[in-house]
């Protein structure tokens, strides 16, 4: 019966739980573990998820790629199987404006007290589950269709990869300040 | 204990870098990318092995991640953390929130809590089936797959997004800006 319940090993484990600790105490503190702020965001009224996820993005990008580029610390890229990126997408995002949290947030959501996220957590086990069940359609006739494998946009236009990261920094820049001012909810607690 | 601890907000900005810093640290530290939605297949596996082992072993999915792999992993153990780290940092900052039905929600579908769970737990079925067909989700193509720059995340990115938009338009309208 319990013959799955096994144990990584213990530094991986606690590793884990101290990245996990980090993520979420950031997660709650900028207010993203909220239904009304990420509603807020695909509303157009509160632009908090667009600061975090970008400011994060921009800033993780610079220290990883200069990590690889220095030594060697490998990159995890997931494979470009774009036509079941774009269908799980759009799959996720109607699903997370019907629940008003990823899963990660969800998770966040239920340790700051949400009750109803425990009902999206369940979900999510069941979505998974239903998933699992179904796989072997979608691979053969989503995943297969397109798969360009673990490309980045460096690779696919021959660019050199610094040309991006500055480009994403330029981006966030110019979406920063044009947001500025133009939410019409906080997200404060 | 010092004072920013006990903010009930940070900086969006501050928040964002933090968390791109913590993907530094995951990288280069752990050899790992942050991501969350793998674990819920590793506890759908765990859940169905209580009761029909087999089911696990002969489905190619569930064997992929639970045959021969631990499923309390480092990133199960990352799931159970940011739960606890979520509850600590609001218990600092008292900032938590005992949220049955979001104000949005009551505005538009009313207040029972019995059909605002159902809506939660479909919205969270439909979440994890696209994350798992996309390969990921907010935090493992969202956050760590673009930063890599990987062109099959920024496409979920760009899908999730505007189905995003779409959706939340269509359930509430421009209206509903007046109540998130």
């Amino acid at each position: 019966m319990f013959e799955y319940l096994r144990f990584d090993s213990p530094g991986k484990l606690a590793m884990g739980l101290i990245t996990g600790l980090v993520f979420g105490f950031l997660l709650q503190r900028g207010g993203v573990t909220r239904f009304r702020v990420i509603l807020g965001q695909f509303l157009w009224a509160n632009h908090t998820v667009i600061r975090v996820m970008f400011t994060a993005v921009v800033v993780g990008s610079i220290g990883v790629w200069a990590m690889h580029q220095m030594w060697d610390v490998p990159l995890h890229v997931k494979n470009a199987t774009l036509a079941a990126n774009a269908l799980g997408g759009v799959i996720f995002g109607v699903g997370m404006a019907l629940l008003g949290y990823c899963p990660g947030t969800a998770i966040g959501a239920i340790g700051e007290g949400s009750r109803h996220a425990i009902f999206g957590a369940a979900g999510m086990v069941t979505g998974a589950a239903v998933y699992a069940e179904v796989e072997p359609w979608f691979k053969q006739h989503v995943l297969a269709a397109v798969d360009l494998g673990k490309v980045t946009w460096a690779d696919v236009t021959g660019l050199n990869v610094w040309v991006f990261v500055a480009g994403l920094v330029v981006i966030a820049a110019a979406a920063f300040s044009l947001l500025r001012g133009r939410d019409l909810t906080s997200a404060g607690a | 204990m010092p004072g920013f601890l006990r903010q009930a907000r940070w900086s969006p900005y501050v928040v964002g870098a933090g968390l791109g810093v913590l993907s530094w640290i995951t990288f280069g530290l752990m050899d790992k990318a942050l991501g969350t939605s793998t674990s819920f297949v590793n506890l759908a596996g765990l859940i169905e092995s209580f009761f029909a082992p087999q089911h696990v072993e002969q489905n190619a999915y569930l064997a992929k991640h639970m045959v021969d792999k631990p499923a309390i992993n480092w990133q199960m153990m990352l799931v159970i953390g940011l739960g606890l780290g979520a509850l600590i940092s609001a218990k600092l900052g008292r900032s938590g929130i005992k949220e049955h039905v979001p104000d949005l929600w009551a505005w538009r579908f009313g207040p029972s809590r019995a059909v605002r769970y159902f809506g939660a737990f479909a919205g969270g079925v439909a979440i994890l089936f696209g994350a798992r067909l996309a390969g990921g989700c907010t935090s493992g193509h969202g956050i760590s797959g673009s930063l890599q720059l990987a062109v099959g995340s920024w496409t979920f990115f760009a899908c999730f997004f505007g189905a995003g938009i779409a959706t939340a338009l269509a359930l509430y309208g421009k209206a509903g800006r007046r109540h998130v």
